[in-house]
């Protein structure tokens, strides 16, 4: 007895770990599938119903408008947030002076969490007393800047505070990606006639593959999971102009009490999620593999 | 490189002297604008925290505070003193402390002894293992709201600290696992080896022999779970409400109310104490932050 606990000891230990996760992470993922193919309203239901709350969830006009917004945000998000990162990353690393300070202001917002900047950009976007008044003040009389009560325009106020917020991320995994790269390989190009120009654009650029791929995956995940910053800048208004799928799947649970169609939506915010990280897991994996 | 390619590159060097220096200047222009850009909101939070709310309609957003005034952080603080309605961060900034020390003590733990059975006490499958475990990492939490909060109803925690410190602790060990195993990896299997055959067992390998070593790991971890559950809004909103609710989400209610006239300096003076304790982490231990948002950042 004591020789089979000695001897397995290592995997008794790893038991809780594997036990905790295979039910709360892989159990519940279960569960509200299941639950997604059930009429639950404010209790579950556990008889099956088909595939109803996928139809309705898809004739839902807020389900709809709330894909659109994260399709929106996450192309602009994505870009922006990769242009600025590698910018930044790339004038960083010419060897300039007060480097670290200058890291360290790009890289705070990483710190505070989203609800804290949002509190702080819906402060900066305020129609009257914010941005605008700013600009009225410094002689532009007729500058006007709404976006943050504007149907049209309000999404984009989460672009530039999830933009705020994420960009020095980005120029981190890039600051390290152009680190890790040999300077011999710079000075080769160099001494051949390359200007510096041609020496990110046609080599560096090209070996950052791997982060721009790292960041793609971080930086869709931030998206689809997008909630707290939406929820202090906008929540989701005005009316339900900036809504978007992790708001939908909340109030549709806990206000609405619909736990059958917050399920489906949650359901096809794990599949897009899994359609972004199951290729980038498979690719580390072997890319682990093969060093 | 040889010695004559070395002279040869030195001379590129001094033929473009000119070019540099416009460069640069470029350079250190755009530099200086993005460091604007992101120091911009805090500080227009802290000089609207200074404000009184006279200043703040008169005056814009960068415009100075005649004096300091730190009534509204005493107001965001400790309230106003009159009774109902009165809501301050002071017993939900305690409320997060009470969540965040547990969590991520407990989820560090549990992390640190996976992450050293999974590299020194290998097993066929192990890192099937590891790929299950590491899958926690990425889900969107929505997919396991739904039946968390029943199990939390059914346990009896739900709408309390505990429950948080509970839901916490399990969605950190997939990161906290992630961190240490990758860190144990690179320990030699030697010193496993040498002290078994000295006797050593598994828990005296992993107390006497890696622990001590793990300063920089556990200094990473920490910091990346302090961080993820002190600024955690998804779970607090969902699990907890009126007195049990984290900072996050009292920060939300406090500037969400629409009480009487909205004061722009509480909120702004408010906002900065609920991001005070992971920016002071942030600019003490800055390179441990970096390198663990590096290694395991794929968590919202």
């Amino acid at each position: 007895m004591l020789k089979w606990l000695e001897k397995n000891l290592p995997k008794i230990v790893l038991a809780p770990s594997v036990g905790l996760i295979s039910w709360f992470v892989y159990g519940f993922i279960l569960w509200t599938f299941y639950i997604s193919f059930t009429n639950s309203k404010i209790l579950p239901k556990y008889e099956l119903w088909g595939v109803g709350q996928y139809v309705k969830l898809w004739g839902t006009r807020k389900w709809l408008i709330a894909v659109d917004n994260l399709l929106i945000f996450t192309v602009l998000f994505l870009v922006i947030c990769i242009v600025i990162g590698v910018v930044l990353a790339i004038f960083l690393d010419q060897k300039i002076r007060a480097e670290g300070v200058l890291r360290t202001i790009y890289l705070y917002p990483m710190a505070l969490s989203f609800i804290v900047t949002g509190t702080a950009w819906k402060w900066i976007l305020n129609p009257t007393l914010g941005i605008e008044k700013l600009f009225v003040d410094m002689g532009f009389e007729n500058f006007t800047f709404d976006w943050l009560v504007n149907r049209e325009m309000a999404i984009y106020t989460i672009v530039i505070a999830g933009v705020w917020q994420s960009s020095g991320f980005v120029m981190a995994l890039f600051l390290a990606g152009l680190r890790s790269i040999e300077d011999e390989i710079v000075k080769a190009a160099k001494i051949d006639g390359a200007s510096l120009f041609t020496v990110y654009w046609k080599i560096l650029i090209p070996m950052m593959r791997p982060v721009f791929f790292t960041s793609f995956v971080i930086l869709v995940h931030i998206s689809i999971k997008s909630y707290d910053l939406i929820v202090a800048l906008t929540q989701g208004g005005p009316g339900i102009s900036t809504t978007m799928p992790a708001l939908f799947m909340t109030q549709t649970a806990f206000h609405k009490s619909q736990v059958g169609l917050s399920a489906a939506s949650a359901m096809m915010m794990f599949m897009a999620v899994a359609a972004v990280i199951i290729p980038y897991l498979y690719s580390e994996l072997r890319r682990e593999n093969v060093s | 490189m040889s010695a004559s390619t070395n002279i040869q590159y030195q001379k590129l060097e001094k033929r473009s002297r000119i070019t540099n220096l416009l460069l640069r200047w470029f350079l250190y222009f755009v530099l200086a604008l993005f460091a604007f850009y992101f120091i911009f909101p805090m500080y227009v939070m802290l000089v609207t925290s200074f404000k009184t709310m006279d200043e703040i309609r008169q005056g814009n957003l960068l415009t100075l505070p005649g004096q300091l005034n730190i009534e509204s952080w005493a107001v965001a603080w400790g309230g106003r003193g009159y009774g109902a309605g009165d809501t301050y961060l002071r017993p939900y900034f305690w409320n997060s402390i009470k969540m965040v020390v547990p969590a991520t003590f407990f989820s560090t733990f549990i992390g640190a002894l996976t992450g050293y059975v999974l590299t020194k006490w290998r097993f066929k499958g192990d890192s099937w293992v590891f790929l299950f475990l590491l899958f926690g990492c990425f889900i969107p939490y929505q997919a396991i709201l739904l039946p968390m909060a029943r199990t939390l109803g059914v346990l009896g925690i739900s709408n309390s600290i505990l429950g948080l410190v509970f839901v916490h602790s399990i969605y950190g060990i997939p990161f906290t696992t992630l961190f240490f195993r990758n860190y144990y990896v690179s320990i030699p299997n030697e010193l496993i080896k040498a002290a078994r055959i000295d006797g050593a067992g598994f828990f005296k390998i992993f107390f006497k022999i890696l622990i001590p070593i793990s300063a920089p790991i556990i200094v990473v971890t920490v910091i990346w779970q302090f961080t993820q559950i002190w600024n955690d809004f998804l779970f607090g909103a969902t699990f907890s409400f009126g007195k049990a609710a984290p900072i996050q989400v009292a920060l939300n209610n406090m500037v969400l109310s629409s009480t009487s006239v909205k004061e722009y300096n509480v909120d702004m003076a408010s906002a900065i104490i609920a991001g005070f304790p992971t920016l002071i982490v942030y600019v003490l231990a800055g390179k441990y932050f970096i390198r663990g948002l590096t290694s395991g950042a794929v968590k919202g």
